[in-house]
């Protein structure tokens, strides 16, 4: 049982499994899977369908934080790739053409990837701070993303595009998918090669890393550019979802629940460790946290706080000092460092 | 003054303290012993509320306390240098000294007299530092000696001091033993950790030794001759210490007639060090030998592309080489094994394994990982070769003792089989059998062709196995001397203070 409560993903782990059961009080159909012609439906899947572009960015955000780093500008990136996606989707005569929407997803996604090298540049070469060189972005990407859909919001009528925020394939949503299949490759990328350990040594002690001979910088750029990887999907996904691009809108402070996932999953802000599997159920858990809000009906007004009142008792659970603090003997007048995040 | 009576502490996996009593006199210098791992800094730790015991009591003046935070130590009178510098390096020098305890008026901090009383203290500790500068701009030991200045000034029952030696040379050591005797003298009560057995035996009164978690025994320094105290540390019965003998001449002369594997001209970077020459063989271990700030370590850093030359040239087995990365420099086969583990060394995070095989990971490159076998093959036979404990390689590297943190960095280097390995301070904080190991073990990488460039703060070892001694003074080279008969710790350091006619 020691064992258990000690490994890194128990807490993470059981607070969505108490989420989720919290919910069953409220709707007792809530653990209910249904097939309707061919397509599972039910709560469960509905999470899963709108956390898919929150794992992604989160996953991406993982990378970086393991760096020591961190990206403001992904809720940009979304904004920028579906507005690209769709403007170009939108000029098509045949907007169910197959291959035109292909090559709108390999611009969109494209664009996504420059973007994360320039972050990747300015962090790496130029020794910005990190939280200021995403910064840039994060700001004039959305002005990017006006010009690009020219203030409008763009909507489109292409079922091959829908295909990628609400279509299914097999019976499973598209999107919850596509999500495996980042999670699979980017975990088999981590761990089969030395990429984990080479980011965890680089986040953990960058001088150290320098002195034994580590290329930090070309790590560091990779970790930005799949973040922004990450956030492009993220943002097809948004946009096929609502059939439309908002410049404005899209993918709105999903960095601040991307970086909140990432913490609740256990990687530190600092930088080294990190687990993806973490921050999966980290996202999972806010999505959770959006749809009970939803369900169960709290008032609009006070939403904000509620979300505000679980996230900072969810970060209180995971700070291995408020625990010792809490549940065992008190130590008084010890500083504990709280690990604790403000929540957005 | 200080009692602390069946002191347990277990760490996951681990039994750091076991039932471990000990006592503290007023007016005592009394030194903590036992080899790497046996439970010092865990000891003090417990002591200064940094640790919380799993079992038994500590009794200050006759009264129980409990201590649950270094605040709280502070408070009772116990002030603590630990074993790894904690200070902040972006701060100054005179903030390092006062932070916590900074002096008020009108609930404003002063900081003009907190640099004012700052340079007062350094002064009182005859030391040439500028309590207005950033304290990173320092040396590890400037930086060990501005928490010892701390330390100190908060005047207190109780100080402890874990391997504070470690990085000073004979005058800082000197100096810092002249001021434990007066505050000794005083009735205050100081606790030391050493690995130098000269320094224990010349400055405790009495010892306690601890071996593998448990209470050894309690000793009178007087009564105990140096084979008992190792014979104690260890728990086997040595016979006598063994001694390395210095390289005789033909083997030098023969060494020196290879083609060099490393050949500096001119070597040298503003502000570092002035510009140098010098020739490795190979099976050569060349040492550089200096006082505090001589330019040691950052000869050594020119040499690894850790920082940029600004003149001269480099060859590497007999082709030119600019080295502008750490990278570069191993590419070619060198290593350099830092002085400052915390900071440049360990990845704390990191598992021992992780951190073992580093550099060769970062050589292959991270689309060649080594394969989980051959990791745990090479792991395992280095923990083995250099002794590493607790030899698990899952353990963070953050849990080890320092000794053993060491001994991970060394074989992070060794792994990759350089051609030239350069070990800054590599004993530094490691125990009597395992430093005279790594001796050895230095000694059989030459006699395999490695050359080895061998930094230390202590003499002695410098000496017994050097074939050569780049003596450094003001960050210049002054001398290159051959280890001859007549080369003796007491030459060197004439050389240091006088210079020498070549
Ligand atoms: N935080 C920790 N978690 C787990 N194990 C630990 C931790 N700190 C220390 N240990 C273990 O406790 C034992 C005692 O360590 P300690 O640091 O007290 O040794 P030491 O006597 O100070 O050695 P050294 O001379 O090398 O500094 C070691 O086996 C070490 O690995
Ligand atoms: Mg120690």
């Amino acid at each position: 049982m020691r064992e258990l409560t000690r490994h890194r993903l128990f807490w993470p782990a059981a607070i969505l499994v108490v989420m989720l059961l919290a919910n069953l009080i409220f709707t007792p159909t809530f653990f209910r899977i249904e097939l309707k012609n061919g397509h599972l439906y039910g709560s469960l899947i509905d999470i899963l369908l709108y956390g898919a572009p929150l794992i992604l960015i989160a996953l991406g955000m993982t990378m970086v934080i393991a760096t020591g780093g961190i990206d403001l500008s992904v809720g940009a990136t979304v904004a920028i790739s579906g507005a690209l996606a769709c403007s170009i989707i939108a000029e098509q005569a045949d907007q169910e053409a197959v291959g035109g929407v292909l090559t709108a997803v390999g611009l969109a996604l494209g664009l996504s990837l420059v973007l994360g090298f320039w972050n990747g540049l300015l962090v790496a070469r130029t020794g910005i701070q990190p939280i200021i060189a995403t910064l840039i972005l994060m700001v004039a990407g959305r002005g990017v993303a006006q010009l690009i859909t020219d203030g409008q919001i763009i909507t489109i009528n292409s079922d091959p595009y829908e295909l990628i925020g609400g279509g299914y394939l097999f019976g499973f949503p598209f999107a919850v998918l596509v999500v495996v299949v980042v999670f699979a490759a980017t975990a088999v990328l981590i761990r089969r090669t030395a990429l984990g350990l080479l980011l965890e040594a680089v986040g953990g002690n960058a001088e150290a890393s320098r002195l034994v001979g580590i290329r930090a910088r070309r790590l560091l750029v990779l970790a930005y550019v799949f973040c922004a990887f990450c956030a492009g999907i993220a943002g097809l996904m948004i946009s096929s979802n609502i059939r439309a691009a908002d410049g404005n809108n899209a993918g709105l402070w999903i960095e601040l629940d991307a970086i909140l996932a990432v913490v609740i999953g256990g990687t530190s802000l600092m930088g080294g460790r990190f687990s993806l599997a973490g921050t999966v159920l980290g996202a999972l858990i806010i999505q959770t946290l959006s749809t009970t809000i939803y369900t169960t009906g709290v008032p609009p007004q006070i939403t904000l706080v509620f979300k505000a009142v679980v996230v900072t008792v969810v970060c209180l659970i995971q700070s291995p000092a408020f625990r010792a603090k809490a549940f065992h003997r008190s130590r008084p007048s010890t500083p504990a460092p709280s690990e604790a995040e403000v929540p957005a | 003054m200080l009692r602390m009576t069946g002191i347990t502490k277990n760490f996951p996996g681990v039994r750091a303290l076991d039932g471990v009593d000990f006592r503290l006199l007023p007016g005592e210098v009394h030194a903590l012993m036992g080899e790497n791992g046996a439970g010092k800094s865990t000891l003090i730790k417990v002591l200064t509320g940094v640790h919380t015991a799993d079992s038994g009591s500590v009794r200050l003046d006759g009264a129980p306390v409990v201590i649950g935070s270094p605040k709280q130590a502070q408070a009772a009178g116990i002030s603590t240098v630990y074993q790894e510098v904690n200070l902040c390096s972006n701060l100054t020098v005179a903030e390092n000294v006062f932070i916590g305890r900074e002096p008020y008026r009108f609930g404003r901090i002063q900081w003009k007299e907190a640099r004012r009383r700052a340079a007062e203290l350094l002064e009182r500790f005859q030391l040439d530092i500028d309590p207005g500068a950033p304290l990173g701009s320092y040396s590890l030991a400037v930086r060990q000696l501005v928490a010892i200045v701390r330390a100190v000034d908060i005047s207190a029952k109780v100080l402890v001091l874990d391997e504070p030696t470690s990085s000073l040379d004979r005058d800082e050591v000197e100096r810092l033993f002249r001021l434990m005797r007066r505050l000794r003298d005083d009735g205050v009560a100081v606790l030391f950790v050493s690995h130098f057995l000269d320094q224990v035996f010349e400055i405790s009164d009495r010892m306690t030794v601890l071996r593998n978690g448990r209470l050894v025994g309690e000793y009178e320094t007087r009564a105990l001759s140096r084979v008992e105290l190792v014979g104690h540390m260890t728990g086997r019965v040595l016979r006598t210490l063994e001694e390395l003998h210095a390289p005789r001449e033909d083997v030098r002369d023969a060494i020196a007639s290879r083609e060099p594997v490393l050949a500096a001209r001119g070597l040298g970077r503003k502000g570092g060090v002035a510009p140098f020459d010098l020739d490795v063989h190979p099976g050569e271990v060349v040492g550089f030998a200096g006082l505090l700030g001589s330019g040691r370590t950052e000869a050594a850093r020119l040499l690894f592309g850790a920082d940029g030359a600004d003149s001269g040239t480099l060859e590497i087995g007999g082709a030119a080489a600019v080295l502008r990365t750490p990278g570069a420099a191993i590419g070619r086969g060198i290593a350099f094994c830092p002085e400052d583990r915390k900071s440049e060394g360990l990845v704390e995070d990191l598992t021992v394994g992780e951190n073992i095989v580093l550099a060769l990971q970062a050589a292959r490159g991270w689309l060649r990982p080594l394969s989980a076998s051959r990791r745990a093959e090479l792991v395992g036979k280095y923990i083995k070769a250099l002794n590493i404990r607790p030899g698990d390689p899952e353990m963070p590297a953050r849990n080890l003792s320092g000794g053993n943190q060491q001994k991970v960095l060394l074989a992070r280097w060794l792994i990759t089989q350089p051609r030239l390995l350069i070990l800054d301070e590599p004993t530094r904080g490691v125990d009597v059998g395992a430093k005279a190991e790594i001796q050895k073990l230095v000694v059989s990488l030459a006699g395999d062709g490695m050359g080895v460039v061998f930094i230390s703060a202590e003499l002695e070892e410098v000496l017994r196995i050097s074939h050569k001694i780049e003596v450094l003074r003001d960050r210049e080279v002054i001398a290159e001397i051959a280890n001859e008969a007549d080369a003796t710790p007491e030459r060197l350091l004439e050389i240091i203070a006088n210079g020498v006619a070549r």
